[in-house]
């Protein structure tokens, strides 16, 4: 009973199993299964060996290490937090790893109910009623937000407002998101890294749909006037939308109590760690507009023995059933982060995620004061209060002090000419004396 | 796994399911005993494992009089204030805040309640729910994968390196020119693949304003091309469950787009006159867009490239067995001909010559459509759908495909349901008849398989779509066929009182909706 070994190692089939197979079925061999037209059929190879294990590992891995390692002091909207040991262990449990979307669920309460609580935890973080189990990442649950605004009906016009200083890639793929609808995204004025709310007022018009603004905002400052720019959104009926994450919404303003309408961003920020960019996009909302909801939505129900139990629900909002009026395409997404996002704040608890983003403040303040006793360098370059992250006024070229520190093994971002932007969390503040001494080198 | 039945204690015991009181149809199949299985199934004063927030519910004030937190904390430090004025934070939290050790219990007993592809057969039509190599994981978290995606290209040549080799192995295998890995899912990958038919055909200085969709196709196709501003036409099937050429001749014109097509569709049917559909369309001026779930049925055998398909999503959570994790993350990478590169998603990698050095570097496609994502995708996903595929090599794919169809076939040979369509491929739609297919869904979950996707597609009345994948072995297609015939072979009553077996028993998913509760605070304001 030797296996076939020339073919998939995660096929179980023996020849003679195979033989027994094709006898039941009525065919002579695998290939007289296939139905495919002489011209289309493929008898060409696609040049790619096969490996055992231990070989892919090696060569992949050998190609993972031409990537330098570097201590990274990065941030803009993908953000380092230390994930605890636990997270990866309940994470890699088969139950929860190489699970389906929970169609039949009396097999598949323990997700259920994972991503119930997830909900749960955003909805307390954001004070709002609604949060989905996901999207892909902050900026496409940013271009679903634009697009929940044409579905609200006390909500008209076609113009969305976002910060001059968004994220590239952000806006970007907001304005994908937009070209189906027809909307035309505008940008208003930011003032030292805040919003200029006078400055937005006077783009405000009937035919503004959305306005988006964020904190912390892009360059790592406190949004200081959030329930400002509520008000300004909410004289003109346009959708507020807020950009956070679940660190930072453990300790600034409450968004329901800014008069936020749906939150979006970043919840990767708890349980993931750096993944070159992939993201656990939040999606929190009223429930004045769960109808509305983009994405796939964890609710209570009762079972046949009256015990609560967890079912996905509201589902004729989804492409599955609504089809081309169904509120997103939205199928896949990104539910075992979310179990990860929420397996890091179930062990930080709120203890912890206060502490956690306390330190977010405190961080950068400190390093900001190291940097600018540097001669070369002011930080931060605005006086706001920051999260995370903050500018660095350099006299050098930016771009020239980036490189030098690269060679040093650090990597920051280059925001312009003379301008650095440095992120310090929990995660990188073990090797902050060695940043500032090699600034102090390259500066 | 340990797993306790709750019928001791202080568990509702009087209505707890004891996995004895099945009426079995022990005697439908004296060939083959069946399996059953037992779910854990834990609970407590009435209900199932409490909710975090029933276990433990903290409040830390903020700001205010000094910080709490740290004051509860008996902290020495003389930093008791916040951080930050009282304007900008919130006033309070509450949320559990249990020690680790609950914590992973808590996890541990809900990973108990639920089934995943090492637990049993999954044979979610559709959905390809193949064994997931576990050295995969390994490889996605090595420190050198985890980096920032604005670190300079220079200091990432690790990352893009795979990135280059998957999207080359990717263009092979699918017989495109060019492939993106930037969609974080397949819906994803349709947005794109989509916003690329329209860019292109604006480029041509054409407005095009519909989209051609099979009524048989995945709910996301008529979505996307509703997301990305075209209107749908919608296409009925041929009695044979294909195409029908002259309702696609009727469907197309000059403001069509482009036509998403499945193949093999969704009856598992290879779409013969695939040829002809692809002249239909391309006279018509349109494009011809593959959507990639059903893939894993062609490794090795046809290539979408070679159909004549102009731009294609790849699942690799489906084909290439990356895991499905309950819901994502999945990855959709987009393949197009040489004609439509341009128009990819920014950025793009790609690899300059030997002589410049033969770095792997970021690059804007010229006429790119911009981003789908706010970064470059689902990158982890991607690297063990490399990994798999680099595992797997030509003989491997090809033999994948082999197994898949073999396995299905197989197994619609053992069942006692009717097939009524063929010859199907990976994957097959039998009929539940006058049975409700959703309670054959239920009534199989006692006998440890995952049922099929059930009531779709609605070509077949009370479908059960079934795709057992290539990972399952003659032992348990015999395993999972003696499922289905247990099924078929238990009267009504029985079949309407499943599942009795699993975690929680049949759940009323219409009033759950009628009445919505989506966290623990709607169910406290009850």
């Amino acid at each position: 009973m030797t296996r076939n070994t020339d073919g998939t190692p995660y096929a179980p089939h023996t020849d003679a199993e195979t033989a027994a197979m094709l006898d039941a079925v009525g065919v002579d061999s695998e290939a007289a299964l296939f139905d495919i037209p002489e011209g289309v059929a493929f008898d060409g190879a696609f040049d790619i060996p096969a490996r055992n294990e231990q070989a892919v590992r090696r060569t992949v891995g050998r190609t993972l290490d031409r990537t330098d390692d570097l201590t990274e002091f990065l941030g803009r909207g993908h953000y380092t937090h230390y994930v605890p040991s636990l997270v990866d262990d309940v994470a890699r449990r088969q139950e929860f790893l190489t699970s389906y979307t929970q169609y039949q669920p009396e097999v598949a309460q323990g997700f259920l109910q994972a991503l119930f609580e997830y909900q749960s935890m955003l909805v307390e973080l954001t004070g709002l009623d609604v949060a989905n189990c996901s999207m892909y990442d902050a900026a496409s649950a940013l271009g679903e937000a634009a697009t929940l605004s044409q579905r609200v009906r006390s909500v008209s016009g076609d113009r969305v407002l976002v910060p001059e200083n968004l994220r590239e890639g952000k806006r970007a793929t907001l304005e994908q998101y937009a070209r189906g609808p027809d909307l035309t995204v505008d940008s208003y004025p930011t003032e030292n890294g805040i919003v200029d709310v006078d400055g937005l007022a006077e783009r405000l018009d009937g035919d503004v749909a959305m306005v988006y603004a964020e904190t912390p905002t892009v360059c790592g400052a406190i949004e200081e006037n959030l329930s400002a720019i509520g008000d300004a959104a909410a004289d003109h009926d346009a959708l507020y939308v807020l950009g956070s994450d679940p660190v930072a919404l453990a300790l600034l303003e409450r968004p329901a109590d800014v008069g936020a309408d749906v939150v979006v961003g970043e919840a990767g920020v708890l349980g993931v760690g750096a993944t070159y960019g992939m993201g656990l996009g939040l999606f929190v909302t009223r429930e004045e507009y769960i109808r509305q909801v983009p994405g796939r939505l964890v609710g209570a129900a009762e079972d046949a023995t009256d015990r609560r139990a967890y079912t996905l629900t509201l589902q004729t909002r989804e492409q599955h059933i609504r089809k081309e009026r169904a509120t997103s395409n939205i199928c896949t997404n990104q539910a075992w982060l979310a179990l990860r996002a929420a397996v890091h704040a179930a062990l930080l608890g709120p203890d912890g995620l206060v502490d956690l983003a306390e330190e977010c403040v405190r961080l950068p303040r400190d390093l900001a004061a190291r940097l600018t006793e540097i001669s070369g360098l002011q930080a931060p370059v605005n006086g706001r209060h920051h999260f995370r992250e903050f500018q660095v006024r350099t006299d050098q070229p930016a771009r020239a002090v980036a490189t030098d520190l690269e060679s040093e093994g650090y990597a920051v971002h280059v925001v312009g000419e003379h301008r650095l932007q440095v992120c310090v969390t929990d995660a990188n503040a073990h090797a902050v004396d060695g940043f500032v001494a090699a600034m102090s080198e390259v500066a | 796994m340990s797993e306790e039945p709750d019928e001791a204690g202080d568990g509702p015991t009087d209505d707890a399911p004891t996995g004895d009181d099945r009426t079995g149809p022990d005697q439908a199949d004296p060939q083959r005993e069946y399996s059953t299985y037992d779910q854990a199934r834990w609970s407590q004063d009435g209900v199932y494992e409490p909710l975090l927030a029933e276990k433990d519910s903290t409040i830390v004030e903020i700001g205010g009089e000094g910080d709490t937190t740290d004051a509860e904390r008996g902290d020495e430090s003389e930093d008791t204030e916040g951080p930050l004025p009282d304007d900008l934070t919130r006033d309070s939290l509450e949320l559990p805040g249990l020690a680790e050790p609950a914590v992973a219990r808590h996890y541990a007993r809900l990973s108990e309640m639920n089934y995943g592809v090492e637990s049993g057969p999954f044979p979610l039509g559709s959905c390809t729910m193949k064994y997931n190599p576990r050295f995969t994981e390994d490889l996605a978290r090595r420190p050198a994968a985890a980096v920032h995606p604005d670190r300079s290209d220079r200091t990432v040549q690790g990352v893009l390196g795979v990135m280059h080799g998957l999207q080359d192995y990717l263009a092979r295998i699918g017989g495109m020119d060019a492939v993106t890995l930037q969609p974080p899912a397949g819906a994803a990958g349709e947005f794109t693949g989509i916003h690329i038919a329209r860019a292109y055909h604006e480029a041509n200085g054409e407005e095009r304003t519909e989209v051609v969709v099979p009524e048989s196709a995945h709910g996301t196709n008529f979505a996307t091309a509703a997301m990305v501003g075209f209107d749908v036409v919608e296409l009925p099937s041929a009695e044979d469950g294909c195409v029908d050429l002259d309702a696609l001749r009727a469907a197309v014109g000059d403001d069509t787009a482009a036509l998403m097509l499945t193949n093999p569709n969704t009856l598992g049917l290879f779409e013969r006159d695939i040829e002809a559909v692809a002249d239909i369309v391309h006279d018509a001026g349109g494009l011809l867009y593959y959507d990639g779930a059903n893939l894993n049925a062609l490794l090795g055998r046809a290539r979408p490239g070679d159909m004549g398909f102009d731009v294609m999503h790849y699942n690799v959570h489906k084909t290439f067995a990356t895991p499905h994790g309950g819901g994502g993350p999945g990855a959709g990478p987009v393949g197009v001909t040489e004609e439509l590169a341009p128009f990819l998603p920014t950025p793009h990698v790609t690899r300059a010559p030997e002589e410049e050095g033969g770095d792997y570097e970021l690059v804007e496609p010229e006429r790119s459509i911009g981003k789908v994502h706010g970064f470059h995708g689902n990158w982890p996903v991607c690297l063990k759908a490399y990994a798999y595929i680099a595992r797997l090599g030509d003989p491997g794919l090809r033999d994948a495909s082999a197994k898949a169809v073999l396995n299905a076939n197989y197994l619609a040979s053992q069942i006692d349901y009717e097939v009524p369509y063929g010859p199907f491929h990976h994957e097959f739609v039998a009929s539940a008849g006058d049975a409700d297919a959703a309670d054959v869904a239920k009534g199989m979950l006692d006998y440890g398989v995952h049922p099929p996707t059930t009531k779709w597609p609605e070509t077949v009345d009370e479908a059960l779509m079934t795709e057992p994948t290539e990972i399952e072995s003659k032992d348990s297609l015999d395993d999972l066929a003696a499922a289905f015939d247990a099924v078929a072979a238990e009267d009504e009553a029985t079949v309407a009182a499943a599942p009795k077996r699993t975690a929680a028993r049949r759940i009323d998913q219409v009033a759950a909706a009628r009445s919505p509760r989506l966290s623990w605070h709607d169910l406290e304001r009850e």
